[in-house]
């Protein structure tokens, strides 16, 4: 075991893994986080804690993790690259694992335009490539990205991003190798709708033995709406929503509409936990948490092994 | 070379008023080459700047050196310094400070913003293309700055933001990773970004120096 981390555990079994995710609040409202992590509780493996997502200023990633935590859901900390230099990245590192934190997701992080401070400076000292290194470096040599020793290192199963999408394409399951050689354990993808190329980038990663080396968990966000899959289509960078999940959305009634996204991503789920090289699968349903037991139990995702 | 932007006009008003005699110092290097701060400008502001301030009786004279940024050339500066009791500098920030340096007991204004250091794409039209980090991997990178050309500054790129060949933060802002790699691509030569790429050395964050071989005898004497 390289963190002891529930989804360490859950993965290692050979079990099909399925996380969530919180969004903190904006503000101190702890009641509204810890009601957003019930939803979760006994539903996912683990959740993503974003760290000021869209480059909102949110409540910490690892202090609204210790509260998902108090809730009984294991929190994955997210951390980013756009707020933090490297020693306050080692720093938060070592007090959430001393606060039980065990799992981390890597990230550049948005740039800080899209936010509500497009004035703040940008830190990027070091990219999320050069942060799953150093916290590969803290775990397994117990030293510093400075190279002083560790006195405890923090034994964190180490996440990472992947946005299969993005062109050049061709690039992009090489950008994977390199995460993989840079240390992470696991990968979250952005979300899936385009499922022809996620298949092929499933494909050359298994050609390349990287499946063997990392568990890949795409990421599946239900539609809610046919103006939020518009909005995924055309606002999003990186984004990639094929033509045909708008028409099949509106094929149906508009009052079941949102019960065709969950529809589509029940379907989802259930051809990845049937592809080879998918270890599980990342649920992230924007600020729709209590829809999570319903996803959770169409998908065929209950109950959740205990390892 | 440095490209340089003049101030709004307001901003300059603003800084001038209350002095009596200004002499506007113009930089024949950099900055009058990106037509923001040599002789023509200095004409120029002076013109603006006499319309706007006749008023107020203020005087306006006129000087463009070589460059601001040499001791030789702003000693020129000395017979007339006199005259004036301040100075208004067009060059860009290494300049303007050389000559507050050079004439301590003078108020320097700023007349031009710095922008950064760039190309000339046509007249009047600048790209920045080097943030002076300190350790250059254009080699790497196929002769594209990730520190300059990614928002991000990556040297693992592209990140997942990368958007159809642009910019997550403007579709009009190419993607710095996704030029790298086309151009790597082109060149046979992907081998030199599949490797990680070490966080980076930040030395531009203290003020430095650089004195070439050879003469560390010469800046010794001087001490």
């Amino acid at each position: 075991m390289k963190s002891g981390s529930n989804l360490e555990k859950v993965l290692k079994a050979g079990h099909f893994a399925f996380t969530g995710e919180v969004g903190p609040p904006r503000g101190a409202n702890v009641e509204a986080l810890r009601e957003k992590a019930r939803y979760l509780k006994g539903m996912v493996d683990m959740a993503n804690i974003t760290d000021n997502q869209t480059a909102m200023v949110r409540m910490s990633s690892w202090a609204a993790s210790m509260i998902c935590m108090e809730e009984g859901v294991e929190p994955n900390f997210q951390m980013v690259c756009r707020d933090r230099n490297r020693l306050a990245m080692q720093g938060d590192i070592l007090g959430a694992y001393a606060h039980g934190i065990r799992n981390m997701l890597c990230l550049s992080g948005d740039h800080q335009t899209f936010g509500d401070h497009p004035q703040a400076k940008g830190v990027f000292d070091i990219d999320s490539m050069q942060l799953i290194s150093m916290v590969k470096k803290m775990r397994d040599e117990g030293k510093f990205l400075g190279g002083a020793d560790i006195d405890v290192p923090p034994k964190i199963f180490i996440g990472a991003a992947a946005n299969p999408f993005a062109e050049p394409f061709e690039w992009r399951v090489h950008r994977l190798a390199k995460k993989v050689a840079a240390g992470a354990d696991f990968i979250q993808t952005q979300c899936v709708y385009n499922m022809p190329k996620i298949r092929e980038w499933i494909r050359q990663a298994n050609d390349m033995g990287l499946t063997e080396k990392v568990y890949i968990l795409p990421g599946v966000t239900p539609m809610k709406s046919i103006g939020m899959a518009r909005y995924m289509q055309k606002k999003v960078p990186g984004m990639d929503v094929p033509e045909e999940i708008i028409k099949r959305l509106q094929g149906v009634d508009k009052k079941k509409v949102a019960d065709e996204g969950i529809k589509i991503a029940c379907e989802q789920i259930q051809e990845f936990k049937e592809t080879k090289g998918v270890a599980g699968v990342h649920l992230m349903p924007i600020e729709w948490e209590h829809k999570v037991p319903e996803i959770a139990e169409r998908a065929g995702m209950l109950p959740r092994p205990v390892v | 070379m440095i490209v340089a932007e003049r101030k709004p006009f307001d901003e300059i008003k603003n800084m001038v008023s209350g002095y009596k005699k200004i002499l506007t110092v113009g930089c024949g290097t950099c900055v009058a080459v990106c037509l923001a701060g040599g002789s023509k400008e200095v004409e120029t502001l002076n013109a603006e700047l006499n319309l706007a301030c006749g008023k107020e009786g203020i005087e306006f004279g006129a000087e463009t050196l070589e460059r601001q940024c040499d001791m030789e050339f702003l000693d020129e500066l000395e017979s007339r310094a006199g005259e004036y009791d301040a100075f208004l500098s067009m060059a860009c920030g290494a300049g303007i400070q050389f000559l507050a340096q050079r004439f301590p007991d003078k108020p320097v204004l700023p007349a031009v913003n710095t922008s950064f250091i760039g190309v000339n794409l046509d007249v009047g039209w600048y790209e920045e293309k080097c943030r002076a980090c300190g350790n250059c991997v254009l080699d790497m990178t196929g002769g594209i700055c990730p520190v300059t050309m990614c928002a991000k500054g990556l040297f693992n790129g592209p990140c997942g933001g990368t958007n159809q060949g642009s910019c997550e933060i403007d579709p009009e802002q190419p993607c710095a990773w996704f030029q790298i790699y086309e151009r790597l691509a082109g060149q046979g030569r992907l081998d030199q970004i599949i490797k990680l790429s070490p966080p980076n050395d930040w030395s531009n964050q203290k003020p430095r120096k650089v004195i070439q071989p050879g003469y560390e005898a010469r800046v010794k004497a001087r001490g």
